[in-house]
């Protein structure tokens, strides 16, 4: 279970820094998804894995919980890259639209701009 | 009065003038005017006290663990700076409302007069160092303000970024020091740091500490080499140089060296710093200033002679040249003050401030002529006004004083500055009042009104009741301030009178007048050959500077950030996986602890089903389409192994964002290109993978070592899962977590979502506002669109299912508390039902439907969990500090309640408002007129039917 979750935990990120290291807007924000999706595993995975051990208290029984302390924060982490990639995907589309060129790297600046005249 | 109150009531006062300025200038001169006398005869009310030698504290902690409090006091030295602050302000105030024209935005004028007011009384009065430095930058930034006021004018901007660099530099230099002063003393209050001169002395932080000071000191009081940008701050309004550039702001690094006097001065290096500092620029701006034609330059090098000579006497190091210092810290204020008045005088009716168009003034402007001259005689250091008093003494002091061995080097540079300073004094007489009439003045030379003369007539009868009786009139307030500067003790015998007999001072003092008057007879020679030597030009070296240091800074930022994401985002990865390997070389892994947990047929395939669909991502995802479809499918395997991995809530959360996050990307790809060209070669795209299989392997690699062993350090989180039902009432510890331990975090989070969103509506604003509008008008769709956009099954479907989803949400976030769910997936869950209309009946029909604006409920949210968290405070708690109980309704079983389920309330409102602000944001791109806002539906059987039939409203 181990090898699965970590070798799926560098598959993951491998393919999202590949995405991230593409030339157009849109495959960058696929990698940032790619790799949203690794490091929630990844910081979900510090808590160590235990399967049927929700950590749900049971008044009846004592039974065994896994840690609740990187859910809490992974589900903080979820939401919020859901904001971030909404941002990135925003500036993006309207980066596009007002240059009609979805490339990232910056065009190269004429002599003279930015000059405080 | 209280100190408060008097460094706080220029600053209160500040907000007046900018608002009454609506009702006229006079009422926004009488408000900053009005908050000065208080401030001033507030200061009054403790001179019994100051006088009798005591001193007046006033002092509240704030920071004490860091040192940094708000602790005032006032001595016989602050008194003395804060009544020249108040009283001189009163005089500009006065002054500068005749001065500026109709055209000058007076109440901004004097809300950035207040403000430099209150920051220079704040220095005066402050105990605290830190404060002090606060104070300290509070001028140099209000002095930027006033010097760029006219900000028409390129001399202005370009003399306020001049000071305030110069200024500002010097201010993080003193910083520095002043932090070493408090660190040696173990204090940042004045009142003890001045009871440590042994500790301080004997340090070896004792020279930086002191350079570091004087650097702050130098360039904010104008000293050689730092002298150059006193000058160039003469473009602002004549007010503004005669307070900040005379009076007050150039006297603060003086101010400094005197508060600081009892425990830096004495040693040799004081010495040979400040008091040749002080004497290279008395020579250095005595000389300049003689041949400078513009009366207000003359005047400003004129000033910077005048600090140096200050400087020179608290460099000093004895107890009488400090009594010195003061008591010309008196008359310099007194005498330049009016100066500057009469030049601005001048300027304001001649039209002119140019010493060679002007000459004859006398005859027509009688009343500044007398005040002009008296001012100016007693700066040339005439009897028996008080500038001659204070020149005596200095020139007495030079007189002992061994420099290097040498007894002869510092009086006889000292009389030749006193001698070109007699010389530029009496040129600003002749040159501008005396002389024949002239016939080609650019205005119309004559007196002003009465409110633009008093102010300086009355310093100027000042200067001549000081000169005569000086004993009566300032030998109380010098002797207080001196007493302060020397830190207590007896102050050695001196007499303020004007005869001392036929002292070397007197001698040197004729000697300075006769060669001031041989100088003004040979002046027109003398500037022909100044004018043809090379001198080099501050401003030019200083542009020469800054125009160097943007260049280098020029270079870096443009090597480091040209703009190419991508080689941003390989160095970040390279580096990081560097500092990891680094890391694991570094140390030693510890031996694995755990054993591997053997997976079931499930989990193998969904791995499979992941790895499959990312090879794929990677493989095609320049179909753009495509690689969307592949991201949900490893979103879905990802929540089903949170599933499987005891983590039912991370599972809920990933589903629902995964649904929001694909129609998102989806609404942005509608207006993107669909397809990802190929443009980088192929041993590009090999470098690329290299990277990433290797971060790839870095990241693998580590879970995989940190899964196979046990915690290093015992866990928080027992703690977490034996309080949650005790201390938070829920068995759910993960939402337990969420709403109460970690409350704070949640708190903050929900405000980031929000600005998210918000900053996505905005981004919204600016680019539909731009030409983009007319483009998505007139954009033809680059894909066939569906023939019925809005499908009656869908709207039907939808519409049934919005109460459905609803009820899921509303049971989701109810059963939060104690089993998966709570305020964030429920939210989620809701937006989602809402979103589903928007997709099924179209963006205008929905907008048409829409009640509340999305950002009022991320508002409303956020304020709900604020509010719920500050209830705490009513039950004496802390913050957020949660609280629960059971309810017993008899038909009904036995509920908890919990203030945790109110906060998650508000978590709940943010993350529907959020999450529907930003897709609402994105749809607006779509949004053509002419959308129906009646029926969602193209095609509607019912509506065909009204019509025939004609019942439809």
């Amino acid at each position: 279970m181990e090898l699965l979750v970590a070798s799926a935990v560098g598959i993951l990120t491998a393919a999202g820094v590949y995405l991230i290291l593409r030339r157009r807007s849109f495959p960058v924000i696929l990698g940032l998804s790619l790799l949203t999706y690794a490091v929630n595993v990844f910081l979900f995975a510090t808590g160590r894995l235990a399967t049927g051990a929700p950590p749900i208290l049971n008044k009846y029984e004592e039974v065994a919980y896994t840690d609740p302390l990187p859910q809490a924060l992974v589900l903080t982490a979820i939401v919020i890259s859901f904001g971030m990639t909404a941002v990135v995907v925003m500036i993006a589309l309207g980066a596009y639209l007002s240059s009609l060129d979805d490339r990232t790297a910056m065009p190269a600046e004429p002599d003279g701009a930015g000059d405080d005249a | 009065m209280s100190l408060f109150l008097i460094a706080a009531l220029p600053f209160l006062g500040a907000v007046f003038p900018a608002l009454l300025i609506r009702a006229g200038r006079n009422a926004a001169a009488s408000a900053a005017g009005l908050t000065t006398l208080l401030a001033f005869i507030g200061l009054m009310l403790h001179i019994p006290a100051v006088f009798r030698g005591e001193t007046v504290y006033a002092a509240v902690d704030w920071l004490p663990a860091l040192g940094v409090n708000a602790h005032f006091f006032l001595d016989g030295l602050g008194f003395l700076f804060a009544a020249m602050i108040l009283g001189i302000g009163l005089l500009i105030i006065l002054y500068a409302r005749y001065y500026l024209s109709r055209e000058d935005p007076m109440g901004q004028f004097y809300s950035y007069l207040l403000l430099f007011q209150g920051a220079m009384v704040g220095i005066v009065l402050s105990d605290n160092i830190l404060l002090l430095l606060v104070f300290w930058e509070l001028t140099s930034l209000s002095s930027f303000l006033l010097i760029g006021y006219w900000k028409h004018l390129p001399e202005g901007r370009q003399g306020a970024r001049m000071a305030l660099t110069v200024t500002g530099s010097g201010g993080l230099a003193m910083i520095a020091g002043m932090l070493m002063l408090g660190h040696i003393a173990g204090s940042y209050d004045l009142s003890v740091i001045l009871q440590n001169k042994e500790a301080i002395q004997s340090s070896d932080l004792y020279l930086p500490a002191l350079i570091l000071i004087l650097l702050g000191a130098f360039t904010k009081s104008a000293q050689f080499p730092f002298h150059f940008w006193l000058p160039h701050a003469m473009a602002a309004p004549t007010p503004v140089s005669a307070y900040l550039h005379s009076a007050t702001m150039v006297k603060a690094g003086l101010f400094l060296m005197a508060r600081l006097w009892p425990v830096l001065a004495g040693t040799p290096e004081w010495f040979y710093i400040v008091a040749t500092t002080g004497l290279v620029t008395m020579l250095v701006g005595a000389v300049i200033a003689l041949f400078k034609d513009d009366l207000k330059a003359l005047l400003a090098f004129s000033t910077v002679s005048h600090l140096g000579l200050i400087t020179m006497l608290l460099g000093f190091g004895t107890k009488i040249a400090a009594v010195a210092a003061v008591f010309h810290i008196i008359n310099h204020a007194t005498f330049k003050a009016a100066l500057f008045m009469t030049a601005g005088i001048v300027d304001h009716e001649a039209g002119t401030r140019d010493i060679k168009r002007l000459g004859g003034l006398r005859h027509l402007m009688p009343v500044t002529f007398t005040i002009g001259m008296v001012a100016a005689l007693s700066m040339a250091g005439i009897p028996p006004l008080n500038g001659f008093l204070s020149k005596e003494m200095m020139l007495e002091e030079t007189a002992h004083t061994i420099w290097n061995g040498s007894h002869l080097i510092v009086p006889a540079l000292a009389t030749v500055a006193a001698l070109f300073s007699a010389a530029y004094s009496f040129r600003f007489i002749a040159h501008v009042f005396l002389g024949r009439k002239r016939d080609d003045y650019p205005g119309h030379p004559h007196d002003p009104n009465t409110g633009m003369w008093i102010g300086p007539a009355f310093l100027v009868v000042l200067v001549v009741l000081i000169g005569l009786a000086s004993a009566k009139i300032a030998g109380p307030m010098v002797a207080t301030a001196a007493g302060a500067v020397t830190g207590g003790g007896e102050l050695p015998y001196y007499s303020l009178k004007l005869w001392h007999g036929l002292t070397p001072a007197l001698y040197m003092s004729v000697a300075a007048t006769i060669g001031g008057l041989a100088l003004l007879a040979l002046h027109a020679p003398l500037q022909r050959i100044w004018n043809a030597m090379p001198r080099p030009e501050a401003k030019t070296i200083f542009d020469a500077l800054i125009g160097a240091f943007t260049r280098l800074s020029q270079f870096v930022t443009e090597g480091l950030h040209n703009g190419v994401l991508t080689r941003y985002a390989a160095i970040m990865v390279a580096f990081t996986v560097a500092v990891g390997y680094f890391a694991y070389r570094g140390g030693a892994l510890g031996t694995e602890t755990r054993q591997l947990q053997e997976p079931g047929m499930l989990p193998v395939v969904g791995w499979f089903a992941l790895v499959v669909a990312t090879l794929f991502i990677v493989a095609k995802h320049r179909n753009r389409l495509l690689a969307l479809v592949l991201i949900g499918v490893v979103g879905l395997v990802v929540s089903m192994a949170f599933n499987y991995l005891s983590a039912p809530d991370l599972a809920l959360t990933q589903i629902s964002v995964e649904v929001v996050t694909i129609i998102l990307m989806l609404l942005a790809l509608n207006f993107m290109p669909k397809e990802t060209p190929v443009e980088t070669p192929a041993l590009a795209r090999l470098r690329d993978g290299a990277i990433s299989v290797v971060a790839g392997l870095g990241a693998g690699g580590l879970i995989y070592a940190l899964l196979m062993r046990d915690f290093a350090f015992p866990t928080i989180s027992d703690f977490h899962l034996a309080n949650s039902y005790k201390g938070g009432g829920g068995t759910n510890v993960v939402n337990v977590i969420l709403v109460d331990f970690r409350g704070y975090d949640t708190f903050g989070e929900i405000i980031v979502l929000g600005i998210a969103a918000m900053v996505i509506f905005a981004l919204t604003e600016a680019v539909l506002a731009s030409k983009v509008r007319a483009y998505l008008l007139n954009r033809k769709p680059d894909l066939p669109q569906a023939g019925d956009s809005h499908p009656l099954m869908m709207v039907v479907a939808t519409r049934v299912m919005m109460p459905l989803a609803l009820m899921v949400a509303a049971y989701i976030f109810f059963r939060g508390h104690n089993l998966p769910g709570g305020g964030f997936i429920a939210g989620l869950v809701a937006a989602i039902a809402i979103i589903m209309q928007y997709m099924a009946s179209g963006f205008a029909w929905a907008t048409e439907r829409q009640r509340y604006p999305y950002h009022a409920i991320i508002g409303s949210g956020v304020l709900i969990a604020a509010a719920t968290g500050m209830g705490a405070w009513f039950n004496g708690m802390p913050f957020l500090t949660s609280d629960f109980g059971y309810i017993h309704w008899p038909p009904l079983e036995e509920f908890e309640w919990a203030t945790a389920a109110l906060f998650d309330l508000g978590v709940f409102l943010a993350v529907v408002g959020a999450v529907l602000l930003a897709l609402e944001s994105l749809s607006r791109f779509a949004w053509q007129p002419g959308m129906s806002t009646e029926h969602a539906m193209d095609i509607n059987p019912a509506r065909d039917e009204a019509v025939k039939t004609g019942t439809e409203g």
